[in-house]
Order: structure tokens, then C-alpha cells, then sequence
């Protein structure tokens, strides 16, 4: 198992740039002139002494004055299920564009401040995203809209009553002709029927529903197939062999958190029943999903068609043709090989939107006997409905001038349509355009009245995420601003006499009875229809047509444009939590880029990662290369990174950036410009749908450079060269069946100098261990199911009150996460195998940090954990240059306290003083101290949990259970790899959980540093050694 | 003296709280007077009308049926509807207050035992209550007398040292010996050293005391908005604290009481009829005035009480007295339900007080030191049935079980207990 890992390009090559920088923790040097003596510096004794003077009486002024009188305002009268200082716990549903997920959402003191998964829901069985999770901060938006307006008259954006504007509105829309209401794909009944009601109003009126990335090629091949426009449930826990032809089903693909959960179940394996799913994925553009799988080919985009047809073709016996990548084709009848042995439990799933690579894909789940097992058609999914031809004919329509009235509900198809210049131009000749929506977004800005809507959080609502799945909304907050949700202004439009509640309500009243009331409704969230038992009959014809259909694989450079699983198609680009989050592939904040191969960067950069020199400035130097890219007579300049696992004649961009200025402030930079480029006018129709792989792209070097925040040259650890199989270690899959002990066996040997595992804990020091007579925590984090998704992450920021610091301060080293995710590479430079481990505190009961604090302030508690003191720290850092793990975090500016000082803080982009604004500042956990400026911080175990766990059982008087602590990592991982609890406790999940694995193991464990958390080995589904 | 005076203080004290526990607990074994306090006292006297009627002589009234009763007090709305002519009779009369239902709070036996206090009536106060009685000895202040006596000594001393210079440099001129001409004492290099050194000894005392007092407010006793009466309340009516304040017993704050809870009785009780209420300045406080503030607060006029609508009220700005900072994670119910502290221990007095006052500084070295002392309900309570080391330590005897476990032994003194 001697496989060498590595992080970056210059630890590959042990290059000098990385020799130095694992040294050190902090770069940067003390503000001191260096050639200078101290006493010469800028700073000499004389100026000392004056500060000194002037704060010691600044201190004495302040400490003189009188204490301020604070006042005590009870409620007036207090609601009786509110307790001042107490959270309650409201069942709701994060909606947006077609996702639902139900959740559940923490108030405080009549602010909501953090989403949970809501576990009675059983397609996400309590999981999150990164989105989900950063929702809630949405909700405190400043460039939210804040009231209704009338851009039509000659004060523009002049605000209205609602009133007015349904006044207005009823008038303009009476004599405007043709209707159309432009929606995103809405999985609401209940707003479906308001919908139906408003176009029965208007006679003449239709529903255009779009989405920024359609699904419109599985929905008409479906339709092709099985006569249904609809997509069934994939269940990738019950397949055994999973192909994947680039659709990014952990992170982006249709529904991620429930697939996240079922792949996780396939990956879930110990020593009793060493099996597991084998995952092959082709792709072109290192993704998510393509860095979990087992196997991993790279193709171009265009050879999507070619893969399918040969995956079919050597199925029935035939050869793979059209296709001459050697590797590829042995990974297509290696593919073929894994999906004929588990006929029935094998599964193939496709990302392409082209209408004939999917009804090929059928075609080979009808082969391999998927329907009715790993694919279920008795429950489809509502999450996406658009098809791209029918907003393409409205846009036709817009410019014939044929449409009335225009209104628009969440879509933004000006930001995200392909052809932009057209679109405005149909929508000038639209009279009256209304947006609905609750952001001034590109779409909005050109609509003459803004009737905004409200958040989730504030609205009233049912969702169908999947057909028989409902799950309901309630409002957790008053309305912060004078918005109404659009159902309302729907109704208000129709003529309607009751308000959207009364029509929910009533709505429902026929459909819920007994145990299923409309409060219990409300209280679980969810409803669950049996599913219906439907016939679905395969048209072989279509599969000939497909066939007919032939697609060439294209030889020039080629673009693919994906999504980023925090950013999506640009939800996320306005949220601080998401922009910061490091994505898990490239591991850049704040940013979009161009992804190349490390080939293509030989030739289109002139850097070659083998070379020592050229991959220490790639890598060491922010400022990245910019390309300039041309395609579809679109030309866009974007910085260059290098990320293996990307086809080298292909490039990747991430959609969702360069957006308006006006949708918040986190999507511009410090100089005010929109931060990247907008990708989606590359993307073309091709067949009737919207092709996001681009052929014959122009590629050109410009001798500019731009900066990119990437995080993962930070933390780095000081291990000898290339030993990285102590902090994580992997296996295959043959290898752990052989012998399930291989792990054990290494650490064996690794301690074996101090008297091997069993006695390690007292052996390997002089010191006894100290008691822990009650609790002791622990964590167990299983690599093998942790797909470094970034929801832990997020949920973290949330939790624990962590602030954001901008992109200037990333670049500087100075990100704060508490949880970061560590990618390391291993195996082919091209093509690596991808390792994800979560990087926390790992709570050492033989700390190193503890023993170089000069004032105490970590220390050790009797339960395991590390405390830190923020009151106590002074701010020396010995502890962070003294954490063989390099989790501990410095605060180098006030962040959270920004506003107080703002020319005080150097270099501090908007982004951060934006987080401080007395609105955002409502997102706040009240229990979690806000830390300032130059102390250190950490991960505290979600201290304030374990404490309200606790207590809880105390007050219940009874030993503490599993479900009474629930840390925020663990709570929001949607592959259930995080596992927390009391060691103490024989019981408990985590004691289960150490006891039946050998996979076990600790980070660094030969230090004698005696972490609180264990991990599980990765283990690959791969016949051959890992040996590299 | 001093020394003995606040051992004196500190014996009566924990006395007095021994005796307050003790009291306290006996609230489990149907005590008819706890139980009334706890469950009755808000709105029932004995002898006087409060928001319902005085309970002297209830069963009489109620012709001597017990199970009458015991029904009334579990669901009063219920008993009503049988048609009962005294209940209805008497809900009229008291303007249709319902009485809340006690049906799961209360059990048969714990409202006969009620009703049997009742029955006792005016039996005579008991005599554990005595102890309560005790006037602390009062706290004389001689620093001023000692103080004048330091300075008259002081300048005897100086006087005397001049004198004795004097009369040496005196007796030296005598003999013809030769004396070097007397330096004044200002210019004294050795007074000005120890003047040096005392101002510089009193001045970091002072400023060090200085420093560690900021932001402690013992002693601190505003004025609030309403003259409310702790005394009053809790002290001469009994009203069980958590009956205003029951956040303490399910969060992190005690909660000051909304305007809705006042009304909860003063919707019956207008005005003030008890002791003449002081304050601070010895100004003497009408009660029924301060009621009538109260009424202006939640918008009620006491001649339309059966219209009034709580969601008129306007909430009081109450001045906040105990007030840790932000950095301290302080949580009510870990003390109150977890830890059965009492409320005095650390508010000191409340139901003697007519205006509250901060009695304790509420420092870090005033919470560690009662963590170090205070024991954790460990045998009583299943949660420290995980501490298996210690429970067995207990019987080896291997820890002293007079001193049980403290609060610092399973933890309390670390730092994230209460900064986090």
C-alpha cells in the first residue's frame, strides 16, 4: 500500500516551493521593515510609548464611564409555545426553481437561523446540500427586494401599495391581449391550480415553463419510449454496477441529495459483508461524481452519442465503433462487461441533453432489466418540467409581437437563455411585463412592475418534488419587507375572493383526512401517497431512429459548460456561505475559471507540472493565466486552472457567474465589476434542445493574469515527501475481501516501535492517559462513503457563527472554515483517483496545541474535547504552528465586527462588510460567541449542542442518548459518513461503529497526538492493487 | 471582630438556606401548604379574596362535598356544564374568570391534602419558618473611625519624630557638637520615598480593584419603570417565582414576565391594600398608583375588566439588573430543574425585597467557587448513572461521600461549560 498521494502538483514533485511551504503555517511576516532593526522600523520606541500613553488613556476614559443602562422588554403578550432563548422547530420545504427539499428550520427568538434535513422525509431522510443549508442566509439578503414598484411610470422603481399596484395591474392586464406567464418549473399543486385559475381568467393566456438547465432530453426521450414526459426515480441503492455517461448525480443531476443518500447505502460496507456498488463514470470535465467512481474515463463531450451506441452495441454482442481513444474503448466493454454480469441491478444514467443519447440509454436499462428495480416509473419526478423548444417558440412569439402581458415567476431567462440579443428584443415589443420575483434579477430589471415575492422561509406552500411525495411550507418569520408571495398576487389577478392560505387550506381539507389533519401535515411536513402501480411498455421503434441518428465525434478543442454544486446555474452566486465554500474539484472560492488538463496546459499554457519550476509559479502564485475563449462567435477571457481528470482536448466552465450587479454583492468584486463570465451564451440548440458541449473552440493565451483564491495550497502538513498513507488510507475493494484486516495490519506496523495498536494509547508516552470518568465524544468519518459534497461545510459556517471573509483574504491564506475538505490525488497524473477527507479538529487527547499555549487558553476538557478560550487568547498562533492537522484558524481582522472599524480593516472586500449589516446579522447563532479580532478558533465539536444535549438529559433524569446530541456536520451530511457520539457508551453508534470496522483508523495516529476522531478506510471497487 | 461578625453572617446564611431546601422539598410528600403555594397562593387567600374567592370554609360553603370539589379543580369548565348551582353561582359572581384545570398537575390525593390545610385554616404559623425571621446582624462600619484614628496618629507620629529632631539638634548645639542644618521635610529624600512607594502600593490596589470591578454591579438597585414588589409577591402572597418567571425552568433566561401574566391577577386585584411600600429613598410608595401604571401598560380600565384584550398591551421597558456578558453561556434551567439550585443562592433575598437589588457580583470567581462547592444531584439524577468510576468510588469510600460530587469533579470548572 506504499501509494503516493499528493494534494498539489508541487507536492508530486517535491518541488522547493512546497518544501518551504509546509514548513511554515504563516507566510507573511510581521508589518516590520526587514532590513531594518525594530527600534528602525516604522514603527520605532517612541511611537510605542505613545500608543502605549494613549490607549492606557483611552482605556481609563472608558472604564470611567458609567455603565450603560440596558433594559429588560418582556413580550406584551407572549405567544404560549415561545420561550424567550429557546429554538422551536418549524417542518418547511426549501424551494427553488423546481428542487424541494423538505427540511426543517431552527427559530430563535422569531428568527430563523439554521436548516436541518427533515428526517421523516424519505427521499432525503434528514440530508442537506450546501444550498440548502446557506438558504437561510438568503432570507437576510440586503439586495432583496423590498417593496412593490412601477418601472412603466417616469419616477422609475417607484413604489406602490399593493393596492395600487393590483389595481394597476388588473387594469393593464384586462386590455393586454395574450397572457403569458413565464414560470421556472413550479412542483406546487396547489400553485398549479392557482395557475389554472388565472389562465381560465384570461382566456387566451398559457404557461411557458422554463429552466435555466433543462432537462428537456431525458423528458423527450421518455416521451419516446414510455410515452411519458416525465423522469422515474432512478434507485441507485439497489443497483449494484452504476454507469455513468457524465450526469453528476451527487451533486447536480436531478435530485443529488437523494441520490447522495442511496449511493452512500451501496458504499456502506464493513468486515461481515465486505461488497459494495462498483461505480464507472465517463466524463469530460472532472466532476463530483467522476472523482467518487470507482473507474473514471475521459472522452470528449462529443463522444457522449458514440459511448452510448458502443455501451449498446458491445451489450447485444457487437463492437465498439465511431470511438478511438484505446482506454475508452476498453472502459466501454469493461462498463459493458460489469452491467451484463448484474443484469437487474445494474443501472446506467446519462448527463447529456440530447433527446437520441438518451433514448439509447433506455434502450440499455431495457436491456439490462432496470424498470421496476433500479428504475422505478411509479414515481416521477415534477423537480424539472421545461423543454427548451417551447420557451425557443416563445421567444419567437415575444418577437412577432404576438405576446400581450409577460409575467414572470423565479425564471430568468435573460441572464440564462442562449441568445440573449433576441430575447430582449422580443421582450421589448412585450407591453406590460410583471416579474414576481423576489430579487431584482436580470429578467426583473426589464419588467415594468415588480411585485416581489417572498422567501421560503416566509411563505405558505405544498411542493411534489416527486409524484405522491408532498411536502408543505409554513412560514417560520413574519415578512421582513412588503413582499406577498406570488400565489397571492396570482389570485389577486384572478379575481379570487379568499387569500392563497384559504386556498391551500381548503385545498388540502379534501385530501387529508384522519391521522393526516392539515396541523399534522404541517407538523411532519410530509404526506406520502402509496405509489401507484404503473404499466410502462418500451417503443423499441424509437431506439432504431436514435440509432439512424448518427453523431461524429468532433476533432477540434472542445467546451463543456457545467455546474458547480454550490453555484448551480447561478442560485448560489449571490449567497457569501456558497461563493466561499472551496469547490470540492478545484478547490477555488469566488470564482470561475477555465478547467484544462494538465496536457492541455503544456501546449495552451507553456506550464508543464512536471517541471519543477513551472508548477511551483502555477501553484504558489495566485495571478493564473487567462485564456481567451472563443466559440458560437462569443469571445470571453477567463483565468486558466489546472485540474487532472479533465479530457485534454476539452475545457470546462462553470455556469452561474457574471451576473448583474443589482442580484447582490457578493457577485462583484472589490472593483465593483461582476465576478466571472457568463457562460450560457456559448451553450447552442442542437436537436430541438440546449447543448451545453460546444465544438471548435478557439483557445488563446492572452499575457494577462488574474488571481484565484484557491484553498489547496493551504494547511498544508509537514510529512516526509509523498507519505500520505497516514492521514489517509485506501484500499481496494480485492484487497479488503483477501483480508479484511490490511488496515489494521499497517497501523500495526507503523506503531510497532511503540508496542503496537492495543498498547499504544499507554505505551507510547510516559504519561498516563487522564480519566474520563462520564462522556467522551468521538466522530467516525467513513471516506469510502463521503462524497466531499460541502454540505458539513456550510452547515458548520451556520452553526458555529463563522465568518466570511472575501476573496482578497483567501488569497492570503486567511480563509476560516472550520471544516475543510482535503482533495488528494493519486495514480495516473491524467486520470488520478480521487480521495476526499473531511479536516477538522480532531480534539486530541494528547494535544500539541494545549502544551505550547502560553496563557492556557486550549485546554483539555474531562469529555475529550479541546476547549478554546477566545477571552484567554492572545493571539501568539503557537497553537495553530503547533497542530500537526493545521485546522486551527486566526482572526486577522475584525470580520464579524467589521462595520464598527471599516478604514480599519485593510483590504476587506464588500462581501464581508455586506455579512455585517444589522440584517445578515440576523442569521447569528445566539449561542455561539462571535469571535473577534486576533484570537484563534477551531472546530469546538459544536460545543453549545452537546451542552443543550446534555441538559436535556438531565433535566429528563436519564443517561444521554445518541439523538440528544447531533453535531451540525453530521447532521447535514447526506451519505450518513459522519457518525457522533459518546465513546463511553457501549451502545452508541460511534462505540458500534469502531467496534465492527477494521477500516478503522487515525490520522497522523503515529504521533501519539490521540485524536477523538477516527476515519474508515476508502475502499475502491477495483480488481488490480492500488500500487501506483 | 469583623471576622466573627461574617462567620456569624455565613452560619445564619446557610441556615437559612439549609431550612429553605428542607422546606422546599417537602413539597413531594403532599404537603397541603406547599402545594397551596405552589398551586393556589397566585389567586387564593385563606382568609381574603385575591382573583378568586378566600377559601376559608370552602367545603361548608360547598356542602361538605369533597368530590364536588376535587372535580372543580380538575376541569372547572366541565364541572360547570353539570349544571352545578354554587359553581355557577359563584363563577358569575367572580365575573367569569374560569379557574384553570388541574387535572394532570394535581392528583386526588395532592387536592384532598390541599383541602385539608384549608380545613386547618388559621392553624398557627409553622414554626420552621421561624429561622427566616432571624434579622441579619447589622453590618457597622468603623473603616471611618479608623481611618481618623490612622491620620491623629500619623501626624502625633510626625510631630513627635519633628520634636525629638528638634530637641536632638537641641542638645547637640548644647554640647557644641556640630549639626548639619535640618532639611524640611518636604525636601526629605526619605519621606518622599515612602510617600512614593504608599501612592504607588494604593494606587495599583485601587486600580487593579478598579479594574476587576468593571462591568459588576453588586449593589446595583434602579429604579424601574413600576414599583413592583418582590416582597409583596413572593414574599408576604407566597406566589411561587416560577409562576412569573418560568423560563427558568425551561431555557437558558428566566424571562421577565409579560404584561399578560400581571393581568392574570390584577385583572381582579386593582388595588394595594397591604404594608406601606417604601423605597430607596425612603419615600413612601403608593400601590395602588403603581397599579394603575401596570393598567396604562396593558391598556386595561379596571371598570370594563371583562373587555379587556390582552393584545392591547404595550410591553414594559424594565431595567435589566443581572447582566453576565456576552461571552458567558448562562443557562437557567441547567440550575433551576437540573442542578435544584435555588433562586436565592445566587439572587440573594428576593422576596425581601420591595426593590431589587444585584446581591451578588456575579463574577467568574463567585460562579467557580460555588462550582467547586455546590454537589450535583448525582444520585438522584439518571444522567450521572454513567459515572460509574465515581458511584463506585462512593461506596469503596474512596471519595468522601459528606462531600459528594461536586460540580467541578464532573467538569464544571472548564473553560467550554460556559464560553463557547
Amino acid at each position: 500500500m506504499e501509494k503516493k498521494y499528493w494534494q498539489s502538483f508541487g507536492e508530486l514533485n517535491n518541488s522547493e516551493a512546497f518544501q518551504k511551504s509546509s514548513k511554515d503555517e504563516f507566510k507573511e511576516d510581521l508589518p516590520f521593515d526587514e532590513d531594518k532593526g525594530l527600534l528602525e522600523a516604522k514603527t520605532p520606541r517612541r511611537d510605542f510609548l505613545k500608543y502605549l500613553g494613549f490607549s492606557t488613556a483611552a482605556a481609563a476614559v472608558a472604564a470611567s464611564c458609567e455603565v450603560p443602562v440596558k433594559k429588560a422588554i418582556p413580550f406584551a403578550n407572549r405567544p404560549e409555545e415561545i420561550i424567550p432563548g429557546v429554538a422551536n422547530y418549524y417542518a418547511t420545504t426549501y424551494v427553488q426553481d423546481g428542487d424541494a427539499v423538505s427540511v426543517v428550520a431552527k427559530v430563535r427568538d422569531g428568527r430563523p437561523i439554521k436548516i436541518e434535513g427533515n428526517e421523516l422525509c424519505p427521499i432525503t431522510s434528514g440530508g442537506t446540500s450546501a444550498r440548502v443549508q446557506a438558504s437561510v442566509l438568503d432570507l437576510y439578503d440586503g439586495a432583496r427586494l423590498r417593496f412593490p414598484a412601477n418601472y412603466t411610470s417616469s419616477v422609475k422603481g417607484k413604489e406602490l401599495t399593493f393596492d395600487a399596484a393590483d389595481k394597476a395591474i388588473n387594469e393593464a392586464l384586462a386590455t393586454a391581449g395574450n397572457i403569458v406567464l413565464l414560470t421556472s418549473t413550479i412542483n406546487s399543486p396547489s400553485s398549479l391550480e392557482v395557475i389554472n385559475q388565472f389562465l381560465a381568467k384570461y382566456p387566451g393566456s398559457k404557461q411557458v415553463t422554463y429552466d435555466a438547465v433543462s432537462y428537456s432530453g431525458i423528458l423527450l426521450a421518455n416521451e419516446a419510449c414510455y410515452n411519458k414526459r416525465a423522469i422515474p426515480t432512478y434507485r441507485f441503492d439497489a443497483a449494484k454496477v452504476i454507469v455513468s455517461l457524465g450526469a453528476d448525480f451527487l451533486a447536480t443531476w436531478i435530485s443529488p441529495i437523494e441520490f447522495a443518500k442511496q449511493y452512500s447505502k451501496g458504499k456502506k460496507i464493513n468486515d461481515a459483508s465486505p461488497e459494495m456498488s462498483k461505480h464507472i463514470h465517463f466524463e469530460s470535465v472532472a466532476s463530483l461524481t467522476g472523482s467518487n467512481a470507482d473507474e473514471r474515463f475521459l472522452h470528449r463531450p462529443s463522444e457522449t452519442y458514440a459511448i452510448a451506441v458502443g455501451l449498446l452495441s458491445v451489450l447485444q454482442g457487437g463492437e465498439v465503433s465511431n470511438i478511438k481513444d484505446t482506454k475508452l474503448i476498453a472502459g466501454i466493454k469493461n462498463a459493458a462487461k460489469a452491467l451484463a454480469d448484474k443484469k437487474g441491478e445494474a443501472l446506467v444514467v446519462c448527463g447529456s441533453n440530447d433527446v437520441n443519447t438518451q433514448i439509447i440509454i433506455n434502450t440499455i436499462n431495457e436491456i439490462l432489466l432496470a424498470k421496476d428495480k433500479t428504475i422505478d416509473w411509479s414515481s416521477t419526478y415534477n423537480v424539472r418540467k421545461g423543454v427548451d423548444a417551447d420557451f425557443a417558440a416563445l421567444v419567437e412569439e415575444m418577437n412577432t409581437g404576438t405576446v400581450g402581458a409577460l409575467i414572470v415567476i423565479d425564471a430568468n431567462p435573460v441572464y440564462s437563455w442562449l441568445d440573449k440579443a433576441k430575447l430582449k428584443s422580443g421582450l421589448d415589443k412585450v407591453k406590460l411585463k410583471i416579474s414576481l420575483s423576489g430579487k431584482a434579477d436580470e429578467t426583473t430589471q426589464l419588467c415594468g412592475y415588480v411585485v416581489p415575492s417572498h422567501h421560503y422561509l416566509e411563505s405558505w406552500g405544498d411542493a411534489e418534488v416527486k409524484v405522491g411525495h408532498y411536502s408543505f411550507i409554513q412560514p417560520t418569520i413574519y415578512p421582513l419587507f412588503k413582499t406577498r408571495q406570488w400565489q397571492d398576487s396570482l389570485m389577486k389577478w384572478s379575481a379570487a375572493t379568499t387569500d392563497y392560505l384559504a386556498f391551500l387550506k381548503s385545498f388540502w381539507a379534501t385530501k387529508l383526512t384522519g391521522t393526516n389533519s392539515w396541523d399534522k401535515a404541517l407538523q411532519d411536513g410530509v404526506v406520502m401517497n402509496s405509489p401507484l402501480a404503473v404499466a410502462t411498455t418500451f417503443n423499441s421503434s424509437a431506439t432504431n431512429l436514435a440509432l439512424a441518428a448518427v453523431q461524429n465525434p468532433s476533432s477540434g478543442i472542445e467546451l463543456q459548460l457545467y455546474q458547480k454544486i454550490a453555484i448551480g446555474a447561478g442560485q448560489g452566486t449571490a449567497n457569501p456561505w456558497l461563493q466561499e465554500m472551496p469547490d470540492p474539484i478545484t478547490r477555488a472560492t469566488w470564482d470561475n475559471y477555465l478547467i484544462v488538463s494538465p496536457t492541455m496546459a503544456k501546449t495552451l499554457l507553456k506550464i508543464d507540472l512536471s517541471n519543477n519550476g513551472q508548477s511551483d509559479s502555477y501553484e504558489v502564485n495566485p495571478p493564473k493565466k487567462v485564456v481567451s475563449i472563443k466559440a458560437n462567435g462569443i469571445t470571453v477571457e477567463l483565468p486558466a486552472l489546472i485540474i487532472p481528470g479533465t479530457h485534454p482536448d476539452t475545457v470546462g466552465i462553470a455556469l452561474g457567474y457574471g451576473r448583474d450587479k443589482k442580484v447582490g454583492k457578493t457577485v462583484v468584486d472589490v472593483e465593483g465589476n461582476s465576478i466571472g463570465a457568463n457562460a450560457f451564451p456559448f451553450a447552442k440548440i442542437v436537436n430541438g434542445t440546449v447543448c451545453f458541449d460546444i465544438n471548435n473552440v478557439e483557445l488563446k493565451l492572452t499575457d494577462k493574469k488574474y488571481p484565484v483564491a484557491l484553498t489547496q495550497t493551504h494547511n498544508l502538513y509537514d510529512t516526509p515527501h509523498g507519505k500520505r498513507t497516514e492521514v489517509i488510507k485506501e484500499l481496494t475493494l480485492a484487497e479488503y475481501k483477501h483480508n479484511t484486516k490490511v488496515v489494521l495490519e499497517e497501523r500495526e506496523k507503523e506503531l510497532a516501535a511503540y508496542g503496537g495498536v492495543a498498547d499504544f494509547r499507554e505505551g507510547g508516552s510516559i504519561y498516563k492517559p487522564f480519566d474520563k470518568p462520564g462522556i467522551k465524544w468521538g466522530m467516525s468519518i467513513d471516506l469510502n462513503s463521503c462524497n466531499g459534497c460541502g454540505a458539513c461545510v456550510v452547515a458548520c459556517n451556520a452553526e458555529n457563527n463563522i465568518p466570511v471573509v472575501g476573496k482578497p483574504e483567501v488569497l492570503r491564506f486567511h480563509d476560516m472554515h472550520w471544516l475543510r475538505i482535503d482533495r488528494y490525488y493519486s495514480g495516473d497524473k491524467e486520470n488520478p483517483d480521487v480521495v476526499f477527507q473531511p479536516m477538522l479538529c480532531q480534539h486530541c487527547d494528547n494535544a500539541p496545541c494545549e502544551n505550547v499555549c502560553p496563557v492556557a487558553a486550549t485546554n483539555h476538557s474531562s469529555e475529550g474535547l479541546n476547549q478554546m478560550t477566545y477571552n484567554r487568547c492572545i493571539g501568539t498562533r503557537y497553537c495553530a504552528n503547533n497542530c500537526p492537522y493545521k485546522v486551527r484558524r486566526f482572526n486577522w481582522a475584525d470580520y464579524t465586527g467589521s462595520d464598527s472599524f471599516q478604514n480599519n480593516q485593510d483590504e476587506l472586500n464588500n462581501a464581508v462588510h455586506y455579512m455585517n449589516d444589522d440584517l445578515t446579522r440576523m442569521v447569528l447563532n445566539p449561542d455561539v460567541t462571535v469571535r473577534s479580532r486576533g484570537v484563534i478558533e477551531k472546530c469546538s465539536f459544536c460545543v453549545q449542542r452537546l451542552q443543550e444535549g446534555k441538559l436535556k438529559a438531565k433535566v429528563a433524569s436519564r443517561p444521554l442518548k445518541d439523538e440528544d446530541v447531533h453535531v451540525a456536520c453530521a447532521q447535514a451530511c447526506p451519505s450518513d459518513s459522519i457518525i457522533f457520539g459518546n465513546v463511553n457508551n457501549p451502545e452508541s453508534e460511534i462505540s458500534k461503529a469502531r467496534k465492527d470496522s477494521n477500516r478503522l483508523f487515525y490520522s497522523l495516529e503515529f504521533l501519539h497526538v490521540m485524536p477523538n476522531i477516527n476515519y474508515l478506510a476508502k475502499v475502491r471497487n477495483k480488481e488490480e492493487a492500488t500500487k501506483a | 471582630m469583623t471576622i466573627y461578625r461574617s462567620t456569624t453572617k455565613t452560619i445564619l446564611f446557610s441556615a437559612l438556606l439549609l431550612l429553605s431546601v428542607a422546606f422546599s422539598n417537602k413539597a413531594v410528600a403532599q404537603d397541603g401548604k406547599a402545594l397551596f403555594n405552589a398551586n393556589c397562593a397566585s389567586c387564593h387567600k385563606l382568609d381574603k379574596d385575591l382573583t378568586g374567592p378566600a377559601l376559608m370554609g370552602v367545603e361548608e360553603r360547598w356542602g361538605g362535598s369533597r368530590e364536588k370539589l376535587i372535580h372543580w379543580v380538575k376541569n372547572s369548565a366541565a364541572f360547570l356544564k353539570t349544571g352545578d348551582k354554587h359553581a355557577n353561582e359563584l363563577f358569575n359572581k367572580w365575573n367569569k374568570i374560569p379557574m384553570p384545570g388541574y387535572d394532570g398537575i394535581l392528583s386526588d390525593a395532592d387536592i384532598n391534602a390541599i383541602f385539608d390545610y384549608i380545613a386547618k385554616g388559621a392553624a398557627p404559623a409553622p414554626t420552621d419558618n421561624k429561622a427566616a425571621e432571624v434579622k441579619p446582624v447589622e453590618k457597622s462600619n468603623n473603616n471611618l473611625l479608623f481611618g481618623i484614628l490612622t491620620l491623629i496618629l500619623a501626624i502625633v507620629a510626625f510631630v513627635l519624630i519633628n520634636v525629638n529632631s528638634n530637641l536632638k539638634r537641641l542638645a547637640n548645639e548644647e554640647q557644641g557638637l556640630a549639626s548639619s542644618l535640618p532639611i524640611p521635610f518636604w525636601k526629605n529624600k526619605t519621606y518622599i520615598t515612602i510617600i512614593a512607594v504608599a501612592l504607588f502600593v494604593t494606587g495599583g490596589y485601587l486600580t487593579t480593584k478598579g479594574a476587576i470591578g468593571l462591568g459588576r454591579n453588586t449593589e446595583y438597585q434602579p429604579v424601574q419603570p413600576i414599583f413592583y414588589s418582590h416582597k409583596v409577591h413572593a414574599g408576604v402572597n407566597q406566589i411561587n417565582c416560577l409562576y412569573c418567571h418560568g423560563g427558568a425552568e425551561g431555557g437558558k433566561h428566566a424571562n421577565i414576565p409579560s404584561v399578560n401574566v400581571c393581568m392574570n391577577c390584577h385583572k381582579a386585584i386593582h388595588e394595594y391594600t397591604g404594608p406601606a411600600l417604601v423605597d430607596g429613598n425612603g419615600k413612601e410608595v403608593n400601590g395602588t398608583e403603581e397599579l394603575q401604571k401596570l393598567f396604562k401598560y396593558a391598556g386595561f380600565d379596571p371598570k370594563n375588566a371583562n373587555n379587556w384584550n390582552p393584545n392591547d398591551a404595550k410591553p414594559i421597558e424594565w431595567v435589566q439588573i443581572h447582566s453576565l456578558p456576552d461571552h458567558v453561556y448562562f443557562n437557567h434551567s441547567q440550575h433551576v430543574v437540573a442542578g435544584k439550585v435555588q433562586c436565592q443562592t445566587c439572587h440573594g433575598e428576593i422576596d425581601k425585597m420591595d426593590e431589587v437589588k444585584q446581591v451578588n457580583d456575579l463574577s467568574m470567581g463567585w460562579c467557580i467557587n460555588c462550582h467547586r462547592e455546590t454537589k450535583v444531584q448525582f444520585k438522584d439524577n439518571g444522567f450521572y448513572s454513567i459515572y460509574e468510576k465515581y458511584h463506585n468510588e462512593l461506596k469503596s469510600g474512596k471519595l468522601d461521600s459528606t462531600k459528594g460530587i461536586t460540580v467541578e469533579k464532573i467538569g464544571g470548572t472548564e473553560c467550554q461549560k460556559c464560553h463557547y
